[in-house]
């Protein structure tokens, strides 16, 4: 079978399997931004009690495989009542595990904006939110991008464990058609081609753009 | 906890110990490719014929931008189509070497970089040969400030270990999977596992600061 016949049979599925790796991708992103600004604030939280849950959780999903907290998360979570259709069970693990990468980032870019960014704030009078929100978030976020788009890569190449789950992403397709044709060159091969497009040519020059866009709206393009 | 059994709990241990030993064997064999392969990575960007710099750039960048578990798959099935058998182990370790000897060759390169242009002047004066130069100027060097990189990667190849489960390196994922298909338990073997990798990574990362430290002083850059 030639490899345009290969594409020409299976390529539905293989585009479904791509699809469905976005979706997670996104989801797991959006989840990972979340938990990583709340538990990067906890952790420099004046009170003990909450930066010490944000510590925990930060060393635990640092310090064990993502592997391990999917397998977790999907097979052990439901004999506590918790259960997670395999499609959440997959971009929670995600998101959560990379959600404590990002924590860590955020942390380390707050820290860095300017001293005299913070006492200007105060010296007008801002309530610490407002003075979180408006002036020292959005010049940390800047600082922190570059980091961030190393971070979603690594976190779509984490989605593609997902498919020992069983979610139909897109590993799990080129996994299945290899099973039913031995073609692994064609298939596995195809499947590492698209996530490299995804990551150099989708993520990458997403986040060179969402740079700009925030360099622009501080000024400073 | 809700139905932990301790007596099954102590009748899996051993199984999961003994596991244990694979997963720090496939890491550090793993991580011994990575180190050497990763250094020549990062001297093949450094030669003066462009093609072959341009072609390793872009070959670091694929592996970079790949999923780990899509690149097992891919040596162990694809050499069987074309005649060449390898067993889990070699297919394993030739993916999770290749995987992480293209991370650490950014962090030699980070590390060669920042040696001042004059050292390899003081070299070139010195008449030291190429090779001498690298080995006995350049590298020792670089060394120190790739040390922390070096070290959050041999965490992260520790960590990434139970992805060999999948082509059925017996590691303790894989052990721990053996154990829920025969028991039909999956709380205390995964939670096990969890446990298991805490207790090594959290007090690797804390000693490698440590000999991070120590090698910044021995070397007088404190």
């Amino acid at each position: 079978m030639s490899y345009f016949e290969f594409l020409g049979q299976y390529g539905d599925r293989i585009l479904s399997g791509t699809l469905v790796t976005v979706v997670l991708t996104v989801l797991a992103a959006l989840l990972a931004i979340v938990i990583a600004l709340a538990a990067g604030m906890m952790r420099m939280a004046p009170n003990p009690l909450v930066r010490g849950v944000a510590t925990v959780y930060i060393e635990i999903f640092r310090g064990t495989s993502l592997l391990v907290q999917l397998y977790w998360i999907f097979f052990v979570l439901p004999l506590f009542g918790i259960t997670f259709e395999k499609f959440t069970a997959g971009f929670v693990a995600v998101g959560m595990n990379l959600g404590a990468y990002g924590a860590e980032l955020v942390r380390g870019a707050i820290l860095s904006v300017p001293r005299g960014q913070w006492e200007a704030a105060l010296a007008l009078n801002m309530s610490p939110a407002k003075r979180m929100w408006r002036v020292i978030l959005p010049q940390a976020v800047l600082i922190m991008l570059p980091p961030w788009g190393n971070l979603l890569i690594e976190l779509l190449k984490g989605t593609a464990l997902v498919a020992l789950i069983a979610v139909a992403d897109l590993m799990f397709q080129v996994k299945q058609i290899n099973g039913t044709t031995f073609l692994s060159a064609e298939s596995f091969g195809t499947a590492l081609i698209i996530y490299y497009i995804l990551a150099r040519f989708m993520l990458t020059p997403f986040m060179r753009w969402v740079e700009r866009i925030m360099q622009r709206k501080l000024g400073r393009a | 906890m809700f139905d932990w059994r301790w007596d099954f709990t102590w009748e899996i241990l051993p199984r999961l110990l003994a596991a244990t030993g694979n997963t720090l064997l496939a890491a550090g064999l793993g991580y011994a490719i990575a180190v050497v392969l990763g250094l020549a990575f990062a001297l093949a960007q450094r030669t003066p014929y462009r093609s072959v710099t341009v072609v390793v750039r872009e070959a670091i960048e694929f592996i970079r931008s790949t999923p780990l578990v899509l690149q097992i798959f891919f040596v162990f099935y694809v050499g069987p189509q074309f005649g060449i058998r390898l067993s889990p182990w070699t297919a394993g370790m030739i993916a999770i070497g290749l995987h992480y000897a293209a991370y650490l060759s950014e962090v030699y390169r980070g590390g060669l970089e920042s040696v001042p242009k004059g050292q390899w002047e003081a070299a070139t004066s010195l008449n030291l040969s190429t090779a001498r130069t690298y080995f006995r100027v350049i590298i020792p060097q670089a060394l120190p400030p790739s040390l922390a990189g070096m070290g959050n990667y041999l965490v992260g190849i520790f960590k990434d270990t139970p992805m060999l489960s999948v082509i059925g390196v017996a590691e303790l994922m894989h052990t721990a999977n053996a154990i829920g298909s025969e028991t039909y338990r999956f709380l205390e073997p995964y939670t096990l596992v969890g446990v298991i990798f805490l207790l090594i990574s959290l007090p690797t990362a804390a000693g490698i600061r440590l000999f991070e430290t120590w090698v910044r002083r021995k070397l007088g850059m404190v």
